[in-house]
């Protein structure tokens, strides 16, 4: 049985494997079209990458990426298109920024309110997709697309207005000024740069490891034992295996799906504390696009939280690496959004080839074994 | 649409048959659909290929109509080696194909569906109704097919929607036409209409596949019968040379199973209730209307009817999937009118499902969690120390056992169910609602599309834990089992119970008119 199991970790690393050499080689075309040498390019990344400090970028970014790849998963699990991580995300930001800011605790207890009132916010805001799909059969697409809107351009806009640090923004003021009152450093979650340096040199340049990372880690295993041992995670991959099936075997469709919407938003919730534990406050800049890149995460993962987790440093790679670029004039930094995008489709197309190869074998292997089984 | 009689031939020539089928070979996974098959089938008769369901009638079809290849063997079309890589091909080929579920779109005419996918256009890529509805009319005529051609799909009979599949066929000119089962949706006076049009279409020189298995039709509507048992050419007769126990027994390889009640010990304590169930459809329309039934402890109730009547409804009603606008139902005394599936399954309630690839399997999912589907809130699936987790021993365990009392073949039960062939996964479904010991079983058509021998295994099942004070809902379409099985009979027509039947006193035939509505006899069961 062991060389089985070679075989379908091979099997299931084939695909990714194969997106991704396509993808540098697409991507090198381009490169070439552009007048830019591949090589020199990749190079440039590569070694810039293998940089320890660079590589503390990469695990900052790949944290809230993955954390929102997980959001994602959860909704496609079954069946759900979970749009919303991005207006959750930012929403739950925002207000765990203003309660962090308005309470002084302990350490633990400040930075543990933090993310339960990010998860609540988060879980409340997709809850309001559900509801709808529940209650009006709205469908979630639409409507998170909606939420979105209202959360980033109508309620965060609003709420930093009304939330700003000393009640107006001094027009002098330089834009450290602007955002939401700093909360206090008990509320902030310390970096982890020592665990790293465990096994590394020290880190320089002021570089710091989140300590969300922890918390994205959690994330993981929390969703693996959900999705895979627990009931609540059978009647949710059953439902989005085989819906019908699923309802006459006695899970409630309407629990389920407003169950996974608001735990993708609880999920959501958390994508954006490492950004709050760097800033130590909300303001106008605070990072966005990670709901949407979480998608992208969650696709090439295959909803998996290892294949998530290979997918958000893939993705955190290319963002962070890319960087050099321009400092070297290699190529042009905008190749990474090709080179993404082309990972992305080159996954799909790669998942469904080595889906079906699987499915055959598999036949061929049951049968085969019944044949013998006859004689 | 011009057809020339084929009485030319001299008799006792040694013509080249229509199709030749040689050594054909298919695989699927874990079954060998069709093992080294031949079949010779002579221009203008009505061939039929019989055998249970599984014996491989299907697979052959798709691979003689193009929709599969096959993995072994040749195919000669009047002695020319073809092969079809679609059903296009074997279209222009002159091969039509009678589904068994109907292909037309309802709203359409039945002009408008005979034409759809053939449409003959005129000069700016206009369709061109004039010489569509002319040829339509030259083509009922040279078969003895009438059909209004304006008449909207929906608002005609089975019968009449099954002649207009076969003229859809005849229109893009098939000189050999496949009738997939065609009698499977058709009450027994309409069944006798369809024979009179076959043999109008042989008269006329088409050449006829009849898949069936059913043998009294066979015998009285084929020429010759080929019979295929576990994907192998079991032998090529004439009806005059065989009698329907000849045949059963080719078929079958033994004797043929009747299900039959042994004994009688039906309890006075009630299993499942209905008191004036009224489910309404989204026109609020009633689709099962003012429903009245009990079944007994050790009872099996069967409920005949044609599909549509609302039987699917009244299962959804039980089940908990379908609301119900008025009435009341009880389970073993409670009232559970109200209550949600997962509650009525833990309760006692197990169901088989009509369609058990759509209601029944996760197919891309293991046979062990497919097993514990409707079953995953009890033990051993779940419960004991830690109810919120699924037990992943106990699961396989139990699949185990499901796999060697209900004899499921699969190599272990790790495989996705999508690699067991139906037979198996029915009898993995059947397997799970009974060792899971229900006091209330809704049967919908357990034995649909399965082999005799999972069929006799399955009745065997049932009858087992009837006699054990299981209280069965046996919904059906074959009127063999209805009547072998149940202790009493009821009809549903029109959402409605026209009729409550003694199953030892009616014959197909009576119980055909009350399915149509062509007798009724308000009563209640």
């Amino acid at each position: 049985m062991k060389n089985e199991t070679i075989r379908r970790i091979m099997l299931a690393l084939a695909a990714p494997f194969a997106a991704v050499v396509f993808a540098t080689i697409a991507s090198s075309i381009f490169l070439l079209i552009a007048g830019s040498n591949p090589f020199t390019a990749y190079g440039d990344m590569f070694e810039y990458g293998s940089r320890l400090e660079i590589q503390v970028d990469i695990l900052n970014r790949a944290t809230p990426l993955y954390i929102s790849g997980v959001a994602a998963a959860i909704g496609f699990r079954m069946n759900l298109f979970n749009i919303g991580v991005e207006g959750q995300y930012r929403l739950a930001a925002i207000v765990a920024a203003y309660v962090g800011a308005s309470v002084s605790l302990p350490g633990v207890l400040h930075v543990g309110l933090i993310l339960i009132v990010a998860m609540l916010v988060g879980g409340a805001y997709s809850g309001v997709a559900g509801v709808l799909k529940v209650t009006r059969g709205v469908n979630e697409v639409i409507s998170t697309i909606m939420l979105n809107a209202i959360a980033i351009s109508g309620l965060i806009a609003w709420l930093v207005r009304e939330w700003q640090a000393g009640g107006s923004v001094d027009a002098t003021a330089t834009n450290l000024g602007v955002g939401t009152e700093p909360i206090d450093e008990s509320g902030l979650i310390p970096n982890i740069n020592s665990w790293l340096e465990l096994f590394t040199r020290e880190i320089g340049k002021g570089k710091e490891l989140t300590g969300v990372f922890l918390v994205a880690v959690a994330v993981g295993i929390l969703y693996h034992i959900l999705i895979n041992r627990t009931r609540f995670g059978f009647d949710l991959r059953a439902t989005g295996i085989n819906p019908f099936a699923a309802r006459v075997g006695g899970v409630s469709d309407k629990k389920m799906v407003l169950g996974a919407m608001v735990l993708s938003g609880v999920v959501a919730g958390l994508v954006g504390m490492a950004e709050i534990a760097k800033l130590g406050r909300f303001n106008p800049n605070f990072v966005g696009g990670l709901g949407f890149a979480g998608i992208a995460v969650a696709l090439l993962g295959r909803n998996h939280p290892g294949g998530i987790a290979i997918g958000a440093l893939l993705f955190a790679f290319l963002d962070t690496a890319s960087g050099v670029l321009q400092v070297t004039g290699s190529a042009s930094r905008e190749i990474v959004f090709i080179m993404q995008g082309i990972i992305l489709l080159a996954a799909v197309i790669a998942y469904e080839v080595v889906q079906r190869f699987r499915i055959r074998e598999e036949a061929r292997l049951a049968s085969a074994l019944l044949e013998g089984d006859a004689q | 649409m011009g057809y020339q009689p084929h009485s030319l031939h001299i008799q006792g020539e040694a013509l080249a048959p229509a199709i030749e089928l040689i050594g054909i070979t298919k695989r699927f996974p874990g079954v060998l659909a069709n093992d080294n098959v031949n079949l010779t089938v002579e221009e203008g008769e009505i061939h039929a290929v019989c055998g249970e369901n599984g014996a491989g009638k299907s697979t052959l079809m798709k691979i003689l109509y193009g929709m599969q290849p096959a993995d072994e063997g040749t195919m000669n079309l009047f002695s020319e080696r073809r092969t079809f890589q679609s059903p296009n091909e074997a279209i222009e080929a002159g091969i039509g194909m009678v589904h068994q579920h109907f292909m037309l779109a309802n709203q359409l005419t039945v002009l408008e569906n005979v034409i759809l996918g053939a449409e003959p256009t005129q000069r700016g890529g206009l369709i061109d109704f004039d010489s569509a509805s002319e040829h339509l009319e030259e083509v009922g005529k040279a078969y003895g097919l009438t059909v209004d051609p304006f008449d909207l799909v929906e608002s005609l009979s089975v019968g009449e929607r099954q002649r207009v599949e076969i003229i859809k066929v005849l229109f893009r000119g098939a000189k050999i036409l496949i009738f997939d089962e065609p009698t499977a949706v058709l009450v027994p006076q309409e069944v006798e209409e369809l024979f009179r049009n076959m043999r109008e279409l042989k008269a006329n020189g088409a050449t006829i596949i009849f898949i069936d298995h059913k043998l009294e039709e066979v015998l009285e509507i084929a020429d010759t019968i080929t019979v295929l048992r576990q994907g192998k050419t079991v032998a090529t007769v004439k009806p005059s040379d065989v009698s329907a126990t000849d045949l059963a027994e080719l078929m079958v390889g033994s004797e043929l199973p009747k299900p039959q009640i042994t004994d009688t010990k039906i309890s006075e304590a009630i299993g499942i209730q209905l008191d004036n169930v009224t489910v309404l459809d989204e026109d609020e329309r009633p689709i099962v209307d003012a429903v009245s039934l009990e079944v007994r402890q050790g009872e099996i109730l069967g409920i005949a009817g044609v599909e549509g009547n609302g039987q699917h409804e009244l299962v959804g009603a039980i089940l908990g999937t379908q609301k119900i606008s008025t009435g009341s139902i009880f389970m073993t005394g409670d009232d559970i009118s109200n209550t949600s599936v997962r509650s009525r399954r833990e309760n006692g309630l197990g169901y088989i499902p009509q369609d058990r690839q759509e209601e029944g399997l996760l197919l891309t999912a293991p046979l062990w969690e497919n097993a514990a589907l409707g079953h995953q809130t009890v033990k051993p699936f779940s419960g004991g120390w830690n109810q919120w987790f699924i037990d992943r021993e106990g699961s396989r365990s139990q699949t185990e056992r499901i796999r060697s009392e209900f004899d499921v073949r699969t190599p272990n039960v790790e495989v996705s169910a999508h690699a067991l062939s139906g037979g198996n996964q029915q009898k993995l479904i059947v397997g799970r609602e009974m060792v899971s010991e229900p006091s209330v079983l809704v049967a919908s058509h357990p034995t649909r599309g399965i082999d005799v021998g999972a069929q006799a295994s399955v009745w065997e099942q049932i009858r087992q834990a009837r006699s054990q004070g299981l209280a069965t809902l046996l919904i059906s379409a074959d009127l063999d089992e209805l009547i072998g099985l149940s202790d009493r009979i009821v009809v549903m027509f029109r959402g409605r119970i026209v009729a409550q039947l003694d199953p030892s006193e009616i014959t197909p035939r009576s119980l055909g008119a009350y399915m149509t509505g062509a007798t009724t006899d308000e009563g209640s069961a």
